[in-house]
């Protein structure tokens, strides 16, 4: 594994990026900040411009207006970088399933790494997604 | 060849080195005072690691030249203030006359490179954090300029930094009487809003502006930015050291070294127990009880107190 990954697996700046949501799980993602949980020990920071970002956090079922604005964020942030998508929404759209304004989970817009189920999620499955994550990432180095 | 040495490794790497490792003390002094465990001392040097290894994007409205060169010019400058201070405290003798004024002419640059750049990505927000930035120069630099005469007049109207130490290892710390106690306070203030620290970060305010002038940067431009930064976390407060503190001259390099910790420890209490004041009242702080104290610390310093 190199350098660079290396670097970047130990300080991921997150980006928070609320699709549409009920404002649930964007308080649970705020909740991982607080010296309960204090994610900054691995090194992690919520930026706040995009272009800032290692890792999308994705929350709310996109619907047809935010679609485009998930695709252009995603197009912006410096790559690499990742996506997890958090809470029962992001993940299959949730009680908004037939609503005629939400025809895709986010996954088939962006390619989504981790999923976070819950609704919300406590920050433990959030901070459990990331370790997860970072260990997916690093099994992948090593294979290729 | 000398002066090369001079340049690259105590300028530039050395500087480096210590203002990332003083960054990564404040983020752990900031985590333990808000009861956290807070990132690793080196966390810096990582950060740093990992935005050199990203995607350097470029905003379709930028003007591409002043977008890349800004931060170059701000690291530039940096790297040169802290050569001559690092000359000075190695071979007081070998100044230059008029170098606290070069000095002074430098530090000012790197907010003027962060103008820079910030005009020229095209972002709204990054223009109101440039001309916050702007406003901010112009409210702290008359202080922080009254606050270095009063050195200046102590020693006997030198404008040469070497020549400033060696009179306080002959005649007590500048900071020692109460002209120079009142300049030393002004000093840390203005350095916290150089610094652009809470409570004077109007300029980066991330939870208003998304981190002003810097939201367009990415990758290893924001690197060097984030460098720059971290080096004048130590060309600052070593520059207050060597104007009111004695430098490394009085009580050598391990009592100068314990100066800086007590400096940035000031500085990162200052940041942690303030709340972030609007431009409009950081331009009344510096200009009505800062700028007052200032001038009283210089009419204080001529009449000899």
């Amino acid at each position: 594994m190199g350098v660079k990954l290396n670097a970047l697996l130990k300080s991921p700046w997150v980006f928070h990026l609320s699709t549409g949501s009920c404002n649930n799980c964007d308080i649970e993602v705020l909740d991982c900040l607080t010296p309960r949980f204090d994610i900054e020990r691995f090194g992690m920071l919520l930026a706040g411009s995009v272009r800032h970002a290692d890792v999308l956090l994705v929350t709310g079922s996109a619907n047809r207006k935010s679609m485009e604005r998930v695709k252009k964020l995603y197009e912006q942030v410096p790559k690499p970088c990742l996506v997890v998508a958090i809470g029962e929404c992001a993940l299959s759209r949730g009680m908004f399933i037939n609503s005629y304004n939400c025809p895709v989970p986010v996954d088939k817009i962006i390619p989504v790494d981790v999923y976070v189920p819950g609704c919300p999620p406590r920050p433990e499955a959030i901070i459990a997604a990331i370790t997860k994550l970072i260990g997916k990432v690093k099994k992948g180095a090593e294979k290729s | 060849m000398t002066v090369l040495f001079l340049f690259v490794a105590l300028g530039f790497v050395a500087t480096a080195v210590i203002g990332l490792l003083a960054c990564g003390l404040d983020r752990k002094v900031t985590a333990r005072v808000q009861y956290r465990v807070g990132p690793p001392l080196w966390q810096p040097f990582i950060d740093m690691a990992k935005l050199l290894g990203k995607e350097n994007l470029i905003p379709a409205g930028a003007s591409q030249i002043t977008f890349f060169a800004a931060p170059l010019v701000g690291l530039a400058a940096v790297t040169l203030v802290s050569t001559i201070l690092w000359l000075n405290s190695i071979h007081p003798a070998r100044g230059f006359g008029g170098d606290l004024i070069v000095a002074l002419y430098l530090l000012s640059i790197p907010s003027i490179s962060l103008m820079m750049g910030g005009f020229a990505s095209g972002n709204p927000y990054a223009s109101l954090g440039a001309s916050r930035e702007m406003k901010a120069i112009l409210s702290y630099e008359l202080p922080f300029v009254l606050a270095i005469i009063v050195p200046v007049i102590k020693s006997g109207y030198a404008i040469r930094l070497g020549t400033i130490t060696r009179f306080q290892l002959q005649q007590g710390l500048t900071a020692g009487n109460l002209s120079g106690l009142l300049a030393f306070i002004v000093a840390v203030l203005c350095v916290q809003a150089k610094l652009g620290l809470v409570p004077f970060d109007v300029a980066e305010a991330e939870a208003e502006i998304n981190s002003g002038p810097l939201i367009e940067y990415s990758g290893a431009s924001l690197a060097v930015y984030r460098l720059m930064k971290s080096m004048l976390f130590f060309v600052l407060p070593f520059f207050l050291i060597m104007l009111f503190l004695g430098g490394a001259h009085s009580g050598g390099w391990p009592r100068c070294a314990l100066k800086y910790i007590g400096l940035v420890a000031l500085i990162t209490v200052i940041r942690n127990t303030n709340p972030r004041l609007r431009i409009d009242q950081t331009v009344k702080f510096f200009w009505g009880p800062v700028t007052l104290t200032a001038a009283i610390a210089v009419l204080l310093a001529l009449a000899g107190v």
